[in-house]
């Protein structure tokens, strides 16, 4: 066990936990914050996607002692208000089934437009491999086309 | 609740929870109740499906598990069309499982839709004349001119809000037989109406089963037999005792559960508990099970025939051509994003249990017998659920949490699977091969179909799937093979893999009769009209509509360009119609890429268009990536695959555009959650053949190096 600190969404938390704990664990069942969700525990869905500084982190496998002092951002602070441009765009297009790989996705989405604010379809298929099992894929890549500017076009998306 | 007084026992109203605030009109079909609201005001049930406070708030309960099928949103907008309301101004509740008050609280059989189209507008329609009755009477007028307007009864200029109302409205004698809106006066069924839990689950507010989190409660995992036909033998949990946060490590039936504080913790701890696994009779492989189902229908039929038409032995034998193909499919697992998981609390005379289940009533039985517990005592409360795709019409999780708590000594414990004790943990997709017949005379007509099916633990025919009805010599044999691998339903359960053999071989049979494919199955469903065979439980005609229509939207038929390439599908299950054109590229390099399915739907009148073509896209991208990419193999009794590095889900790169057309209809609606996954894998295959000549029979595809 060992003490960190971390900033978490703006606001510190110290916590005394194993080292090699990954975040996710830490921000779910120790902090309480559950928007980040469980899927794999191995990085391949990417459901637990949560930012380090600005990148996007699959937090299942991201052991808490690797975040020193970076900021860490979830799901709950996105935005403040629940607005973030992807967040309006994943609601007015109606993108989620049973919704529970979304902040994943949307997640990922913003640590592309972060870096990336104009994507083409293919930077957007080589940002966005996390899986919905509901298949939600093309009402992704049109939410996130919107939250770009409408600068991509998705064929019959 | 503080006091409950019947006011009309013949309709079972009554007022019940009156604490100083508000009202809520509940819908029992017929149960008024009433209570307080934080802010003062009293909230009335007109039934358990309607709650409006004094203040006019308007609460719909929804009764149905939300598997991600879109009925917390599409049911509630039945009953909010009746009660004529503003859609924008009411809220949806989640209702528990209540088997006094509602009905069918169930996720499975696209169903959900289809069973409550009449009993829910019908609840929305007697609410709205209670408020109109308690109006009628207070301006001493005919209720019969009065009318709503978007949470109002009004009468001649007079208007009076619904929270006004709901008050007296409780206490009148619950109307009988009030009719429904016919379909032209609709202003909320048939319109784009998003998810209502949409900003909880962008937000991250929404909390899932596996986000429960409660007083005292410890997390749990558990270890199970690693492979098919083991038995737990003996264990050493010493080390795992000792692992920090543990608290307790308990052994029940064949299985280890480890208690905690944190999920990563007991999921640590476990891998340090040394179990003693025993073998039970022979550990099964894959390769065995290939080697059983294909020497099955090597043999005559042994069990009596699921269908029987004509006689299909004078008909092969008189054949000017016969046609013959094999097909296989694997085990599958259903992969929820969502793992397995269950909240119980367990006490010496009642049980709370709190989750995401399909089928919520089975799960209430099956623990009132293991606990010896009256259902009354047992209260079951369902979220949300990341996905099910049929996984969670079981109940073994729930059971096992249960258990789990009480032999931790009744403490409130959440059991979470990890996504290797969820797909290694067995529920799948039965694993089947099928052999298809068919005759051709003289004339190219097909004269017989035989249909031989062989699953593992499960499997099975569809003996009544097209074109039985349509050929006047058809039989539908199926055999299951028993083994310790536990099968499941699996998202349109036998249709999955009875669709794409069924319209694989279709095709095949137009090839070779040299018809067109589109052309060959409008000329089946004439025969069906004309001269049915049978038991025809499909209309031809409309079957025929979706077909020429998907036709007409994909282009079929037309060049598209001399290295894109097409396939066509069609299947009816759960009541609706589907018709699908899949599209292939052929590269530079000869691989095949998926680039397109068009789609034709007929499932009757559709409540909620935005829901319902996220169902389609959504199952149509579901059926390709699993038909592609997905199988569950076994060595010795273990599943080889264990997680998503190893058992492949298709991905945003893969997933193809969908172009989707419904039909219009005024019909009642029919199944959508599952009736357009079946065919995309055949419309898949059968483009495939149209660009290489390989026939594929069996999945997952990507195995047969086609594919870029």
């Amino acid at each position: 066990m060992a003490a960190f600190s971390l900033t978490i969404n703006n606001k510190k938390h110290d916590v005394d936990v194993d080292p090699k704990m990954p975040l996710l664990w830490v921000i779910r069942d120790v902090i309480g914050l559950t928007g980040t969700k469980y899927g794999c525990g191995i990085a391949q869905c990417g459901a637990c996607t949560v930012h380090v500084g600005d990148a996007a982190v699959r937090a299942c496998m991201y052991p808490v002692e690797n975040v020193g002092q970076q900021k860490v951002t979830t799901i709950e602070g996105l935005s403040e208000k629940g607005d973030h441009p992807l967040q309006l765009a994943w609601e007015e297009v109606d993108v989620p089934q049973c919704g529970y790989c979304q902040s994943g996705q949307i997640m990922a989405a913003a640590a592309l437009l972060k870096s990336n604010p104009h994507p083409s379809e293919n930077d957007i298929h080589n940002a966005m491999t996390n899986i919905c099992r509901c298949a939600t894929y093309n009402r992704i890549k049109k939410a996130i086309g919107q939250a770009a500017g409408n600068k991509i076009t998705i064929p019959n998306a | 609740m503080q006091e409950q007084a019947k006011l009309n026992r013949r309709n079972f109203i009554r007022i019940s929870a009156f604490t100083g605030g508000g009202l809520v009109l509940g819908f029992n079909y017929f149960l008024s109740s009433c209570s307080t609201s934080q802010d003062g005001g009293q909230v009335i049930d007109l039934n358990a499906f309607v709650k409006i406070d004094t203040k006019g708030r308007v609460t719909i309960m929804s009764p149905n598990p939300e598997v991600g099928q879109g009925v917390k949103t599409s049911l509630p907008m039945l009953v909010a069309e009746e009660l004529d309301v503003d859609w924008k101004e009411i809220k949806i509740e989640q209702a528990g499982l209540d088997t006094v008050n509602y009905k069918r609280q169930v996720a499975g059989g696209s169903g959900s839709v289809r069973e409550s189209w009449e009993s829910f507008r019908k609840v929305g329609a007697t609410a709205r004349q209670m408020l109109i009755n308690a109006a009628a009477a207070a301006w001493g007028v005919p209720a019969g001119e009065c009318a709503t307007e978007n949470g109002y009864v009004v009468y001649k200029g007079k208007k009076k809000a619904y929270g006004e109302l709901v008050e007296q409205a409780a206490k009148l004698k619950v109307p009988e037989d009030v009719p429904v809106k016919p379909a032209a006066s609709f202003r909320i069924i048939g319109q784009r109406t998003r998810n209502v839990d949409n900003h909880a689950i962008v937000t991250g507010q929404y909390k899932y089963g596996i986000d429960t989190k409660r007083e005292g409660m410890l997390y749990a995992t558990i270890i199970r037999p690693p492979a098919f036909g083991m038995t737990l033998e003996a264990l050493d949990d010493a080390e795992a005792k000792k692992s920090p946060g543990v608290q307790q490590v308990l052994r029940f039936d064949n299985k280890i559960a480890v208690l905690g504080r944190s999920t990563w913790e007991v999921m640590q701890a476990a891998k340090k508990v040394k179990p003693q696994w025993k073998e039970e009779g022979t550990l099964e492989s894959t390769a065995d099970y290939t080697e059983k189902l294909h020497g099955i229908l090597a043999k005559k039929p042994e069990d009596k025939p699921r269908r029987q038409d004509g006689d299909i032995g004078q008909a092969f034998a008189k054949a000017a051509k016969v046609i013959a193909l094999e097909f296989d499919a694997p085990f599958l697992a259903h992969n929820t994003m969502e793992p397995m998981n269950f909240f119980a609390h367990v006490k010496a005379d009642s049980a709370e249990l709190y989750g995401p289940i399909q089928t919520p009533e089975r799960a209430r039985g099956r623990i009132a017998e293991l606990l010896k517990l009256p259902e009354e005592k047992i209260s079951v409360m369902m979220t949300r659920m990341g996905g099910g795709f049929g996984r969670r019409l079981m109940t073994d999780f729930v059971e096992e949490a249960a258990m789990v708590s009480r032999l931790a000594g009744n403490v409130p414990v959440n059991v979470i699977w990890s996504r290797e004790d969820d797909m290694t943990g067995g529920f799948y997709r039965p694993m089947c091969s099928y052999r298809y017949k068919a005759a051709l005379d003289g004339n190219n007509q097909l004269v017989a179909w035989h249909h031989y099916s062989a699953g593992v633990s499960g499997g099975g025919a569809s003996p009544d799937s097209f074109p039985a009805g349509a050929v006047p010599n058809l039989q539908v044999d199926a055999h299951t093979y028993k083994s310790p691998v536990t099968t499941a339903p699996w998202r349109g359960p036998t249709h999955n893999y009875i669709a794409f053999s069924e319209q694989s071989f279709l095709d095949e049979i137009a090839r070779q009769a040299g018809k067109d494919p589109v052309a060959f199955r409008l000329e089946l469903l004439e025969q069906a009209k004309a001269n049915p065979v049978g038991k025809v439980n499909y209309e031809p005609d409309r079957f025929a509509a979706v077909i020429k229509k998907a036709a007409e939207i994909g282009g079929w038929g037309k060049s598209k360009g001399e290295n894109i390439f097409q396939g066509f599908a069609a299947h009816f299950s759960f009541a609706s119609y589907v018709a699908q054109v899949a599209e292939v590229e052929k590269q530079a390099d000869g691989k095949l890429r998926l680039k397109k399915v068009y789609c034709v739907v007929d499932c009757g009148t559709v409540v909620n268009p935005s829901g319902a073509e996220t169902q389609v896209e959504g199952s149509i991208i579901d059926g390709i990536g699993h038909a592609m990419y997905a199988e569950l193999t076994l060595t010795n009794g273990r599943p080889d695959q264990s997680n998503f590095h190893n058992y492949r889900m298709i991905r945003m790169r893969e997933a193809p555009a969908v172009e989707i057309h419904f039909m219009q209809s005024s019909v009642a609606p029919t199944g959508l959650g599952e009736p357009c996954l079946p065919p995309a894998g055949a419309a898949l295959a059968n483009a495939v053949f149209a660009a290489s000549g390989v026939r594929l029979r069996n999945q997952p595809f990507i195995k047969s190096g086609l594919f870029a």
